[in-house]
C-alpha cells in the first residue's frame, strides 16, 4: 500500500464526521460543475446538511474556477471562511490553494501538477494519477478532457466515505436519467475509487456519514425559486435580456412556462420575450402592466441601470410590473460573476428626480418563492413596480430549503374597475380619475384598455398629470400628486410589504439587523458569539421602505450593528435618511468583497467593539 | 358624409383634447385623418391603443380618440412599451406616432426590433427632418447639405426610414404627405387592417423650424414635388359602407392592382406615372434607393407582402388577450407544485 506524502497519523479521536469543508480549485470550462453538482447533491441525499457555493470567473473556459461544498452535521449553510480540504486540480492557482490550507488539511491533488505545489508537512497529501486513470478509462477521446474531474469525485467518495450508488443515483439526476453519459462518467468515478481503495492509506480524520439533517427539503438555486414563483404568481409576459446572474430565472421560467398551458389546447399563457436591450425589456414589462398584465423581467446592475428611466416613469405612471435585480459586484461592470448587495441605494432609488421604488429582499429560497408569487399582488395593489433585490449567491448557488408553500392567498389584482364597477364609481363620486385617492391610501383605481365605457380611458404619461391623468405644469397639482405617491410610498406600501424578521428578547442589549443571503452566516455566528457570553438579538429587513419596527428595534438596543455584503453600508444609509438621529447606537459592519459572507468576519468584527 | 357611423357614434366622438402643436402643424393635420379613419370604419375606441414617444409627434396621441387609452412612453422606447401590451392583450388593435428623431436616432433600435418581431400595429413616423422641441436640431432625416440658422450645414446622409422598414421586414411600408389628406386617409384605412405591423413615413413640415422650400420636409416641397406611386383605394363591402372613389390630383389612370388584406378586403392601387409594384421587394428597395438620389418624393404604397405570424403567433399564445384570462387560470395547482418540489429532491 502507497503512504500518502507529508501524512500525519490520525488517532481515532480524531474523527470528524460531516462537520467540515472543501474547496474544489479546476478551470472554468473544464466540466468540474457536473463533478461538483454530483457531490452535493449525494451529501444532500445522503441527509447531510450541505451548502455548494461557485465561485467563478467571467470567462467561459480557462480562467480559475473554485467550488467550495460545507457539510454541516448542525444545519449550518454559510460559506466557511477555511476549508479544510482542497480538490487542487488548477495548476493555475495551486500554490496558493495548498498554501491556503489550514495546518491539518487534506490536499487531493492531481500528479501532473504536484511538483507545483508548495511542500508543507503540516497537512496531508493524497494524490491523484490522472492520466494513468484515464489511460485505463473505456471513454471515447473526445470526451476524455470532459470527464477526467470525475477521478476526483471517486477519490473524495472513497476517502471520505460516500456510497458509490448514490454517487451513480445523483449521475443520473444530473444526466436527466440518461444512462450513457451517466455510466461513462461513473466508469472514471469507479476507477478512481477503486484505486483509492486498493493504494491509498486514509490518514485524515474527516468522514461523511449517513443521517437525518436533510429529510424533507429539496435543493434548489434562489434563480429557480423565484421562477417557479414568478410561475405560481401568475407572470403573463417576461422581458429580459440576457445578463449573469440573473439568466437562469428566466431560464426557470421558460423551463416551467408548460404549467400553465392551456389544458386542452397546449398554448401558452405566458409570453416570454428575449429583449434587444435592457431598456426594451422593461419598455415591454411596463406596456404589459398598462394593459393589465402581470408582467416582469430579470436582470442585474447594469441592466438595472439602463432601466433607470423607464423605472422612474413605471413609479410615476403607476404602472404595476415587477424587476427582479440579481445583484453582482458592481461599480460599473466590477466583478460580473461575484455576489454583492451593491444595488440597494441605486435601485431603491432608482429614476429622476424624487423617485422612490418598493423593493422586496429575500433571504432564502423559499421567500425567493414567496416573493415571487407575492410581487405580482404587491405591484397591482400598490400599482408601482416591485423591485425583488435578490444576489447571487442567493440566485446561482445550490441551496437546501422546505419545499415551497402553495400560495396561502387568492390572486389579487387590486384596484381595477371593469365597465360596471367603473359606473357604480362614478355613480358614487360624480366623475372618475386615474389618480383620483378616493381611499386615502394613495393608490387610485385604474382601469385597463379594452374596458367597454366611454369614461374608461386615460392617458398614461410621464410629464405631469392632475387626478384625471390630464396633462398639467401647475405646482400645486404636481406637490399634490407627489404628496400622494409619498404616501402611498411611506404608509400604504410600508404596511403591505414583508416585514422583517425579528428574534427579541428584551434581557439583551446588542442587535443585528441585516437583510437577504447574510441570515445564514449571522446565524452560525449569533451561535458562536453566544457561546462566548454575547448574546444577540436579531432582525432581517425583507422590504424597502424600511418598516417602522426597524426603528424600534434600534431604539430597544444600546448598540445595533447592521451588516451587509456591499462596501458601503448602504442599508445603514437608507437608515439615516429614514430614521434621522435616531440611529446613532447603530454601527455599519460592512464588507464586499465578492464572496457571500461567512460566520467568521461577523464574529471578529463584533468582537472588536464587544470583545 | 353621415353624421354618425356603424357605433352611432359622431366624428367628434373619435376627437380629443385641443392640440397645443404650432398653428398649421403637419402633425395636426395627420391626427385629423386618424380620427376620420376610426370614425369611418367605425372601430370600437375602448379596443383601440395611441401610443407614442416624446416629441412634438408624440404629444398628439392626446389629441385624437379621446375615447382610447393612451400612453406617452419614452423618446424612442415606444416600440417596446407597444410590444408588451399588444402580448399582454392581442385583441387590441394600437396606433403609435412617432417623430423622426423618436424613431430615427435615439429610437432606431426598438423601430428595428419591433418590426422584426412583427407587432400588429400601424406605426406612423411624422417625419419632418428636424427635432422641435429642442428648437431646431437636424434629426437623422434632415437632408444632406440643408442649412439651418442656428446649426449650420447638415453634412451627413438622410436616413430614409421606409428603406430602413423594409430592410427589417415589415410587410406594409408606405410614405405620404401630411398635405394629401386623402392618401394618407387611405393608408391608414388599409394599415389599421394590416395582421402585421404597417410602417407609415408621413413627411410632415414644421412651420416653426423646418419649412424652407430647400427642404424635402417642407410643406412646398412636398406639395410642388409629390409623386404618387398609385391612387389608392381601400375596397371592404363587408366591413364598412361603400365610400366615394378617392382620387389624387389629374394623374392618369392605368394597370389596376387589389392588394389582398387578411380581413378579406382589398387595397385597389391604380398605377400612375411609375411603374411600381409593391409586391416586389426588390422594386421596392430600387425605387426608395432612386428617389433618395434624384431627391423625388415619392408616395403610396411602397411595399406589400402577404403578413409573416406576429409574435404572438410565433410564441403560441392562446387566442384570447392573456389579460382576459380568469384568476384560476393564473395559477397551477398545488398538486402540480408538490410534483415541482419532488423534482428537486
Amino acid at each position: 500500500m502507497q503512504a500518502p506524502t507529508n501524512f500525519q497519523t490520525q488517532s481515532p479521536g480524531d474523527v470528524i464526521i460531516n462537520d467540515f469543508a472543501f474547496s474544489v480549485a479546476t478551470a472554468n470550462g473544464s466540466g468540474s460543475q457536473t463533478s461538483n453538482n454530483v457531490l452535493v447533491q449525494t451529501l444532500f441525499n445522503m441527509g447531510i446538511p450541505v451548502n455548494g457555493k461557485n465561485l467563478f470567473p467571467s470567462n467561459i473556459k480557462g480562467l480559475p474556477t473554485w467550488y467550495t461544498i460545507r457539510a454541516s452535521k448542525d444545519g449550518y449553510t454559510a460559506r466557511r471562511a477555511t476549508t479544510e480540504i482542497v480538490v487542487a486540480y488548477n495548476s493555475a492557482t495551486v500554490v496558493e490553494d495548498v498554501h491556503d490550507l489550514p495546518s491539518g488539511g487534506v490536499c487531493i491533488i492531481r500528479d501532473d501538477i504536484q511538483r507545483m505545489a508548495p511542500q508543507r508537512d503540516d497537512i496531508v497529501t493524497y494524490v491523484v494519477p490522472i492520466k494513468d486513470l484515464m489511460n485505463q478509462a473505456d471513454v471515447p477521446s473526445a470526451f476524455s478532457k470532459r470527464v477526467e474531474n470525475m477521478t476526483y469525485v471517486g477519490a473524495v467518495a472513497q476517502l471520505f466515505d460516500i456510497p458509490l450508488d448514490m454517487i451513480y443515483t445523483s449521475l443520473l439526476k444530473n444526466f436527466n436519467g440518461k444512462a450513457k453519459p451517466a455510466e461513462m462518467n461513473f466508469a472514471v468515478i469507479q476507477l478512481a475509487y477503486d484505486y483509492f481503495k486498493e493504494n491509498v492509506e486514509k490518514v485524515d480524520p474527516y468522514r461523511f456519514e449517513k443521517m437525518n439533517g436533510t429529510a424533507g427539503k429539496i435543493l434548489i438555486t434562489g434563480n429557480e425559486a423565484g421562477a417557479l414563483g414568478a410561475i405560481f404568481g401568475g407572470v403573463q409576459v417576461v422581458s429580459w435580456y440576457p445578463i449573469t446572474p440573473s439568466t437562469s430565472l428566466v431560464d426557470g421560467i421558460i423551463t416551467y412556462k408548460h404549467l400553465r398551458n392551456d389544458k386542452e389546447t397546449g398554448q401558452s399563457t405566458v409570453a416570454v420575450i428575449q429583449a434587444e436591450d435592457e431598456l426594451a425589456a422593461a419598455g415591454m414589462i411596463i406596456g404589459a402592466g398598462f394593459a393589465g398584465a402581470r408582467s416582469m423581467t430579470a436582470t442585474s446592475g447594469p441592466g438595472i441601470s439602463l432601466m433607470a428611466e423607464f423605472a422612474g416613469l413605471a413609479h410615476y405612471a403607476e404602472i404595476p410590473c415587477v424587476f427582479w435585480d440579481i445583484t453582482r459586484m458592481g461599480p460599473s461592470t466590477g466583478m460580473p460573476t461575484r455576489t454583492s448587495q451593491g444595488d440597494i441605494l441605486f435601485t431603491y432609488y432608482l429614476g429622476h428626480g424624487d423617485s422612490h421604488q418598493f423593493c422586496l429582499m429575500p433571504g432564502s429560497p423559499e421567500e425567493a418563492f414567496e416573493f415571487g408569487w407575492r410581487a405580482f399582488d404587491l405591484a397591482e395593489q400598490l400599482q408601482a413596480p416591485i423591485f425583488v433585490l435578490s444576489d447571487l449567491d442567493l440566485g446561482m448557488n445550490n441551496w437546501m430549503a422546505e419545499p415551497f408553500t402553495y400560495p396561502d392567498e387568492p390572486v389579487k389584482r387590486g384596484k381595477v374597475l371593469n365597465a360596471e364597477q367603473l359606473q357604480q364609481f362614478i355613480g358614487e363620486h360624480g366623475s372618475w380619475g386615474r389618480y383620483l385617492d378616493v381611499d386615502g391610501d394613495g393608490v387610485g383605481y385604474r382601469t385597463i384598455p379594452g374596458t367597454d365605457h366611454p369614461m374608461a380611458a386615460y392617458f398614461a404619461r410621464g410629464t405631469g398629470h392632475d387626478e384625471y391623468a390630464v396633462y398639467s405644469e401647475r405646482s400645486d397639482t404636481w406637490l399634490k400628486n407627489m404628496a400622494r405617491l409619498k404616501h402611498k410610498h411611506y404608509h400604504t406600501g410600508r404596511q403591505m410589504l414583508p416585514q422583517p424578521i425579528i428574534d427579541y428578547d428584551e434581557s439583551k442589549s446588542i442587535g443585528i439587523i441585516t437583510f437577504g443571503t447574510n441570515e445564514p452566516a449571522i446565524v452560525e455566528a449569533r451561535d458562536l458569539l453566544a457561546a462566548q457570553g454575547i448574546e444577540t438579538n436579531y432582525l432581517r429587513v425583507r422590504s424597502l421602505p424600511l418598516a417602522e419596527s426597524v426603528l424600534e428595534f434600534i431604539k430597544a438596543h444600546d448598540r445595533v450593528y447592521v451588516i451587509e455584503n456591499n462596501f458601503d453600508g448602504q442599508l445603514h444609509q437608507i437608515m439615516k435618511v429614514e430614521f434621522a438621529e435616531q440611529i446613532a447606537n447603530t454601527k455599519s459592519l460592512s464588507l464586499g468583497d465578492g464572496l457571500p459572507m461567512a460566520a467568521r468576519w461577523i464574529i471578529d468584527s463584533i468582537l472588536e467593539y464587544e470583545g | 358624409m353621415p353624421s354618425e357611423n356603424v357605433l352611432g357614434l359622431s366624428r367628434n366622438d373619435y376627437k380629443g383634447r385641443k392640440s397645443t402643436l404650432c398653428p398649421g402643424c403637419g402633425h395636426d393635420s395627420i391626427s385629423n385623418q386618424i380620427i376620420s379613419m376610426a370614425f369611418d370604419l367605425g372601430l370600437e375606441q375602448h379596443n383601440l391603443l395611441k401610443m407614442s414617444g416624446i416629441g412634438c409627434s408624440s404629444k398628439t396621441p392626446a389629441y385624437f380618440l379621446g375615447r382610447s387609452h393612451g400612453f406617452n412612453a419614452l423618446h424612442g422606447r415606444m416600440p417596446s412599451v407597444v410590444t408588451g401590451a399588444l402580448m399582454a392583450n392581442r385583441e387590441l388593435k394600437a396606433v403609435a406616432v412617432s417623430g423622426d428623431g423618436d424613431t430615427g436616432s435615439i429610437g432606431m433600435g426598438q423601430f428595428k426590433h419591433v418590426i422584426r418581431r412583427n407587432i400588429p400595429f400601424v406605426y406612423i413616423i411624422e417625419n419632418n427632418g428636424v427635432y422641435g422641441l429642442t428648437k431646431g436640431q437636424f434629426s437623422a432625416t434632415a437632408d444632406e447639405g440643408q442649412e439651418l440658422k442656428y446649426y449650420g450645414r447638415n453634412d451627413l446622409p438622410a436616413i430614409d426610414l421606409a428603406l430602413e422598414a423594409i430592410i427589417a421586414g415589415a410587410t406594409f411600408v408606405a410614405r405620404s404627405f401630411s398635405g394629401d389628406a386623402k392618401q394618407v386617409q387611405s393608408l391608414l384605412q388599409a394599415a389599421i387592417r394590416h395582421k402585421g405591423i404597417a410602417v407609415i413615413d408621413i413627411i410632415s413640415p414644421c412651420v416653426t423650424f423646418n419649412n424652407s422650400e430647400l427642404s424635402t420636409k417642407s410643406y412646398p416641397y412636398g406639395k410642388e414635388n409629390e409623386i404618387p406611386l398609385h391612387e389608392i383605394q381601400v375596397v371592404a363591402p363587408d366591413y364598412v359602407e361603400a365610400k366615394e372613389e378617392i382620387t389624387i390630383g389629374d394623374y392618369d389612370a392605368g394597370e389596376i392592382i387589389d392588394v389582398d388584406m387578411h380581413d378579406g378586403t382589398l387595397v385597389r392601387l391604380k398605377k400612375l406615372g411609375r411603374d411600381h409594384d409593391p409586391r416586389n421587394r426588390l422594386q421596392a428597395l430600387t425605387v426608395l434607393e432612386e428617389a433618395q438620389r434624384e431627391e423625388l418624393f415619392l408616395t403610396g404604397l411602397i411595399y406589400y407582402e402577404e403578413p409573416r405570424p406576429t409574435l404572438a403567433e410565433a410564441e403560441n399564445l392562446v387566442p384570447t388577450g392573456l389579460v382576459k384570462l380568469p384568476a384560476e387560470a393564473l395559477r397551477p395547482s398545488a398538486d402540480q407544485l408538490a410534483d415541482v418540489m419532488a423534482s428537486f429532491r
